[in-house]
């Protein structure tokens, strides 16, 4: 139970998809223009996170991992692609829930719903994940069962939803700011997500 | 139309500066900034993108004209994915520490939008020897953002450019010290940020 609690608190803070390793960066830089679009594309990440990450977990620790299919054949090489067709399939299939059961929240997702499949943030949990199986079971980093494959997925999403919903706020207020004309857009967003970051990083020192 | 002609050769260079993947039309810029603490990894993924770019981008010109649009996403998904694998494997094989540095960037290639981004918006319409320019030009544009961003970050983090001491041993007996922040992955950020602000206020129109 501790072991999940510091794996959850990890992922979202010390372990940030955004700050620490850069993942989902196009759709971060692309969406973060008002608050309200970030937090449903958060919400949306979070979710199918939720999804593939056990779902990969399973196919990893039952099908593609060594000796477990067939004995003395590791299939781990395929794991590329088997994630990549599993997280395309569960957007598709979670874009036609939403569709049917809350129309709502499917026009206020719009086009980013379908991106979702190639996030990096998505691919990035599911590869992460595969590499934190074979850790040591000591280390607060490994996943070592189903459960918290399922912690380590909701936690890397809100951390995601977190910085993207910070980083959409501080967007809004710049809208008053006099920034330099070459620097205006792109520039300037690059360079404030580099100093969030900076901030981010007090929390990797954290032992948990 | 000739091996080279002029849209040809248009196609090959636009890409390398005035519409760059990275810095103009900010795609894949997750693993841009994640392998450029050292110059060494930053050439191999630059050089890996492009192969992949190049070739993805001559197969699905090949088949733009038998892929259903409805399942297209998919189909582009699948070749992408079994280039990186192809990719992933020779990497282990022939340099193994690098593909150790490179971890899951490697594997997140598929994922790379400027790969998407060429497929949806070029092979999908064009010839497979236009789009092998395309592809080409893309990927040099990625890598040679790559190698800037690699080139500052190991000089002044580590004061060594792929491995070999720059900074002579007589420097630092005078004081000078290794900016280890520049290591760290948020100054990747702001020195993407200085490249965009250079290239946008010598082209004021871009």
């Amino acid at each position: 139970m501790e072991n999940l609690l510091s794996l959850f608190v990890g992922s979202i803070f010390a372990d940030n998809m955004i700050f620490a390793y850069f993942l989902g960066m196009c759709s971060f830089l692309a969406v973060s223009k008002n608050v309200k679009t970030a937090v449903g594309l958060g919400i949306a990440v979070t979710f199918v996170l939720l999804i593939t990450v056990p779902v990969n977990y399973l196919l990893q620790v039952y099908v593609l991992g060594p000796d477990v299919l067939i004995e003395g054949v590791d299939l781990s090489f395929l794991s590329f692609i088997i994630f990549i067709a599993v997280i395309a399939a569960i957007v598709q299939l979670v874009e036609m829930v939403v569709e049917r059961f809350s129309p709502s929240l499917y026009n206020s997702l719009g086009i980013f719903l379908p991106l979702i499949a190639v996030n990096c943030a998505i691919m990035g949990a599911c590869l992460f994940m595969q590499q934190r199986i074979t850790m040591d079971a000591d280390n607060v980093k490994a996943i070592t069962s189903f459960a918290s494959a399922v912690v380590y997925a909701v936690g890397s999403g809100l951390g995601w939803m977190l910085s993207i919903v910070c980083l959409a706020a501080v967007r809004e207020k710049m809208a008053y700011c006099n920034v330099p004309a070459p620097l205006r857009g792109l520039g300037i967003t690059f360079i404030m997500v580099g100093l969030m970051a900076m901030a981010f990083m007090c929390f990797s020192g954290i032992k948990m | 139309m000739g091996l080279f002609s002029k849209k040809s050769k248009e196609v090959f260079v636009t890409p390398l500066l005035g519409n760059n993947p990275v810095t103009m039309q900010i795609l894949g810029i997750c693993s841009a900034l994640a392998v450029t603490a050292k110059l060494e990894p930053a050439l191999v993924m630059g050089i890996s993108v492009t192969i992949i770019v190049a070739l993805s981008n001559v197969v699905i010109s090949l088949m733009r004209n038998t892929i259903p649009s409805r399942i297209r996403i998919i189909v582009q998904l699948v070749v992408v994915a079994a280039l990186v694998t192809i990719v992933s494997q020779v990497l282990k094989a022939f340099a193994y520490d690098v593909s150790v540095q490179l971890s899951v960037y490697v594997g997140l290639i598929i994922t790379n939008c400027i790969l998407m981004g060429r497929l949806e918006a070029f092979a999908m319409g064009n010839s497979p020897w236009d789009s092998l320019l395309d592809g080409l030009g893309n990927g040099f544009g990625y890598a040679m953002i790559l190698v800037i961003v690699a080139f500052i970050r190991e000089l002044l983090g580590s004061g060594t450019l792929l491995g070999f001491t720059i900074i002579p041993q007589c420097a630092y007996e005078a004081g000078y010290l290794n900016n280890g922040l520049m290591l760290m992955p948020p100054m990747a950020l702001i020195i993407i940020g200085c490249i965009i602000w250079v290239q946008r206020s010598k082209n004021p129109e871009l």
